[in-house]
């Protein structure tokens, strides 16, 4: 249930990295439309299918408006909100499998596009919905309820593939730091162009990497994340690269790389090229 | 008008791809359109960039043309192959040209040589090969000359230096090439004088006819993927949809495709995407999230022949049932099928009102044989296209947009930027928009998203002679030879009657009335399952379809055929039901 409508019959499971990055989310949302003075009715989060795009029912506060339609495709969905609509924000909230398995395809052509939307992926390494099966960013050679013998694909490296394909704008962080986060989808916001922010956010059920990625000094396990070093330089791909050489979960901007949007090059031929009427557009059947 | 005149003639000019085949015929078909004359396009080539056996024929008729006919009257051959291959569809009395330069033929046949690159050569201008064919056509039909030195002359005066001398030596081909046909002793008769309509005309393809009709209602948001027979539909919106609060552009895919006119409808513009049947397969699931989330949106389906990557540049219309229903579950959408170039205006602007009415998804089924063939048609009147727009939200928030309204159970619609914030959801959902499980809720959601389309009831129909031993109903673009096949049926005293209803889903009622009377439905269509008449069997209708699966369209004399022995059947068997 949700606060709001006690009839939802959607949960997440407690302690679930889902709910930190909700948190974020809201924070985000709010300060964004304080910053810049925009009505929170002009934003919309377009969201995946998965436990991730539940989201958009669970946010509290302000509602926006939200669009939760088909596995896969809130890429393509937040281009058309987008590109049909200039005026308004759109974030886009989807997980790991929604994301990078099922709607990879359309990474590419938006990072191409350079189109001005805010991703928020949560990456759990798992299919959580579904009860526990192996996700892109699932590890080789781990036994998930569809690797019986053993994940026998290589783990996809999500931030190498968003810098290598054109990705304008590309932020790592994880659930369990709320305030930082909300700081990072803020900023992500507030960049003209494709930014995404992908998010550790684990699964307590079936991949439960909390201890992994904060490290745990009783059970001597050490933590994978730290938090990008203050002299990287985020504009520099060479930077990003050896940034992202290096093991473990980096935390803040990896990459920035400001260019004209999508829009700004629809905007020049919008002006070079005056809106013909039916009217003029009929002229030219003339006999 | 004397006896030896005839009304209507056949020109086809068979070649292969990239020998300028389109341009002659084109150029026939706009000298005689501005001659008064109705005239249809129409060509079939295969898919490669160039080359390859292609043809592209014009017919030429004193009263608007239906169908491309059923024989040749000039056949232009450019190569030997295309004479082998073509001839069989001259008429009786047919005349070929050949091309002389090319090969040979030997004596004695309805055939001539003309050697139209030798003597383009003559008049200085090489590029006017096509004015000595056009030259020779224009004699063999009676056609004048001057009428082509009209439209010769609007075609190159350009401004440029030059326009004089290239007027003069395509005058002069044409002359050389009517020399020939004249030398030659043939003749095909003579073309009717021209009743010209007292309308103004256009000159347009289906395509371009179904764009325009689709900007002229409104559409502000159009992407799309290339696909045969659809791309050029892409291409006019990318040329023409320009301007501030526009925006047409090609995307990666169908899948793209479909989701941004749903991300776009969602957010308040007028969406739209034209795809042919592979593109329409992957729409599906696109598709089912604009039914259940309720956004309008317009889908064009540009058929060609199927399945899977198909035929790509033929006629075939077997994209119904996917079309009827394209996604999983219960759910269909409304359909629209155009039965001619006309009709596609209508049909691309009703679609854009209709989506906009129901808040829901719009297919419009057109084919291949209709997206290119160039008619002169009357000119739309764009002031009597009535512009709808969709019920917006305008009260406070906590609005239930899932709500249902009225008697047709629909509801205004919020737009982001406005007030009334709330979840357009694919998965089931209560008013709200949230996602949830109850019996209750997927009951009333899937009986108003069905309700809704009974506002949708206003699409062109015609219904003809009730009460006939059969009732002909052919749909989209069959409409025109079945029509053609119709009137000459009547002609012959067969006792048919004729239905027509541009809309497939729903069927308007008052079609459904004339469809519960007759005592059969005779349905000509292009494919092997006969998939109207089964829908119409579906409905409860006594309905058979006459078939044809050559990815060519029908021949209205093959229609007259089979359809007299039909009715000639069910006459001696009259009171039995069939199918």
């Amino acid at each position: 249930m949700s606060n709001r409508n006690p009839e939802y019959d959607f949960v997440w499971c407690p302690g679930c990295g889902d709910f930190g990055v909700r948190r974020a989310l809201e924070w985000a949302l709010e300060r964004h439309v304080a910053e810049h003075e925009i009505p929170q009715s002009n934003y919309v989060i377009v969201a995946g299918i998965g436990c991730s795009g539940n989201m958009v029912h669970l946010m509290e506060g302000d509602q926006p408006f939200g669009l939760h339609g088909i596995h896969g495709r809130t890429l393509p969905l937040s281009f058309g909100v987008k590109m049909g609509r200039p005026d308004l924000q759109a974030v886009v909230v989807a997980g790991d499998g929604d994301f990078l398995a099922i709607g990879g395809e359309h990474i590419g052509p938006a990072a191409a596009r350079n189109v001005d939307v805010t991703c928020v992926v949560m990456d759990n390494g798992v299919y959580g919905l579904t009860k526990g099966q192996s996700s892109p960013t699932t590890e080789m050679g781990v036994t998930t309820s569809s690797t019986p013998y053993g994940k026998i694909e290589s783990q996809m490296m999500p931030l190498k593939y968003y810098l290598t394909i054109g990705v304008s704008y590309i932020a790592s962080h994880y659930s369990s730091k709320p305030r930082d986060l909300a700081n990072v989808i803020q900023d992500a916001m507030n960049h003209k162009g494709f930014s995404i922010v992908h998010v550790q956010s684990p699964c307590t059920t079936y991949n439960d990497t909390y201890d992994i990625l904060k490290g745990n000094r009783r059970k001597g396990i050490p933590g994978m994340a730290w938090e990008v070093p203050e002299d990287h330089d985020p504009s520099s791909r060479q930077s990003a690269e050896d940034l992202l050489g290096r093991p473990g979960i980096p935390l803040g901007l990896i990459y920035k790389d400001e260019r004209p949007t999508l829009q700004d090059r629809v905007d020049e031929i919008a002006e070079a090229n005056p809106r013909r009427t039916p009217a003029d557009l009929l002229a030219s059947y003339a006999l | 008008m004397s006896d030896n005149h005839s009304q209507d003639f056949v020109i086809r000019f068979a070649g292969e791809g990239g020998q300028g085949l389109v341009t002659s015929a084109d150029a026939m078909a706009r000298a005689a359109a501005n001659a008064g004359y109705y005239v249809s396009t129409f060509s079939t080539f295969p898919s490669q960039i160039m080359g390859g056996p292609a043809s592209s024929q014009v017919r030429i008729s004193t009263s608007p043309v239906l169908s491309s006919g059923d024989s040749v009257d000039v056949l232009v051959s450019l190569d030997e192959y295309a004479y082998n291959n073509h001839r069989e569809d001259l008429s009786d009395n047919g005349v070929a040209i050949y091309n002389s330069g090319e090969f040979q033929l030997p004596g004695g046949g309805q055939y001539f040589g003309i050697d139209a690159d030798e003597l383009a050569k003559s008049t200085g201008n090489t590029r006017a090969a096509n004015m000595v064919t056009i030259g020779a056509v224009a004699h063999l039909i009676g056609f004048s000359l001057e009428e082509i030195d009209a439209f010769i002359t609007a075609r190159f005066t350009r401004g440029r230096p030059g326009d004089d001398e290239i007027i003069e030596s395509n005058k002069k081909a044409i002359r050389l090439g009517a020399d020939v046909a004249a030398n030659s002793g043939f003749s095909v008769g003579t073309l009717a004088p021209p009743s010209p309509p007292d309308y103004e005309q256009i000159m347009i393809t289906g395509n371009a006819a179904l764009a325009l009709g689709a900007v002229t209602a409104g559409v502000d948001f159009y992407v799309g993927y290339p696909i045969s027979p659809a791309t050029t539909i892409l291409v006019w919106m990318e040329q023409n949809l320009v301007g501030q609060g526009r925006f047409a552009h090609q995307v990666s895919s169908e899948i793209e495709a479909i989701s941004a006119i749903v991300g776009a409808g969602y957010a308040g513009k007028k969406s739209m995407t034209a795809t042919a049947g592979p593109g329409l397969s992957l729409m599906g699931e696109g598709l089912g999230l604009a039914w259940m989330a309720e956004i309008p949106c317009v889908v064009v389906d540009v058929q060609r022949g199927g399945p899977s990557t198909g035929l790509p540049t033929k006629s075939e219309q077997s994209d119904l049932m996917t079309c009827l229903h394209p996604g999983h579950g219960d759910m269909t959408v409304p359909i629209l099928a155009p039965g001619s170039v006309e009709e596609c205006f209508e049909a691309g602007a009703l679609a854009v009102n209709w989506a906009e009415r129901y808040q829901g998804p719009i297919i419009v089924m057109s084919e291949f044989g209709q997206a290119e063939k160039g008619e002169n048609i009357r000119k739309p009147d764009l002031d009597a296209v009535n512009v709808e727009t969709r019920s917006v939200y305008n009260g406070s928030n906590g609005y239930a947009r899932y709500e249902s309204w009225g008697e047709n159970g629909l509801s205004p619609m919020p737009i982001p930027g406005g007030p009334g914030a709330y979840v357009a959801n694919g998965s089931e959902h209560d008013e709200i928009g949230d996602t949830t499980h109850l019996p209750r809720h997927h009951i009333r959601l899937t009986e108003r998203r069905f309700k809704k389309m009974g506002l949708l009831n206003d699409a062109h129909i015609e219904i003809e002679d009730e009460g006939a031993t059969a009732m002909i109903m052919s749909w989209g673009s069959s409409k025109g030879p079945a029509r053609e096949a119709y009137e000459r049926l009547k002609a012959d005293g067969v006792d048919v009657g004729w239905l027509y209803s541009m809309a497939l889903n729903p069927l308007p009622d008052e079609m459904k009335a004339a469809l519960e009377q007759a005592n059969i439905v005779i349905v000509p269509e292009l494919n092997y399952m006969g998939q109207w008449s089964a829908v119409l069997r579906q409905h409860g209708y006594r309905a058979e379809s006459v078939t044809q699966y050559t990815g060519l369209p029908f021949k209205p004399a093959t229609l007259v055929d089979r359809i007299a022995a039909r009715v000639a059947e069910l006459r001696t068997e009259k009171g039995t039901v069939l199918v």
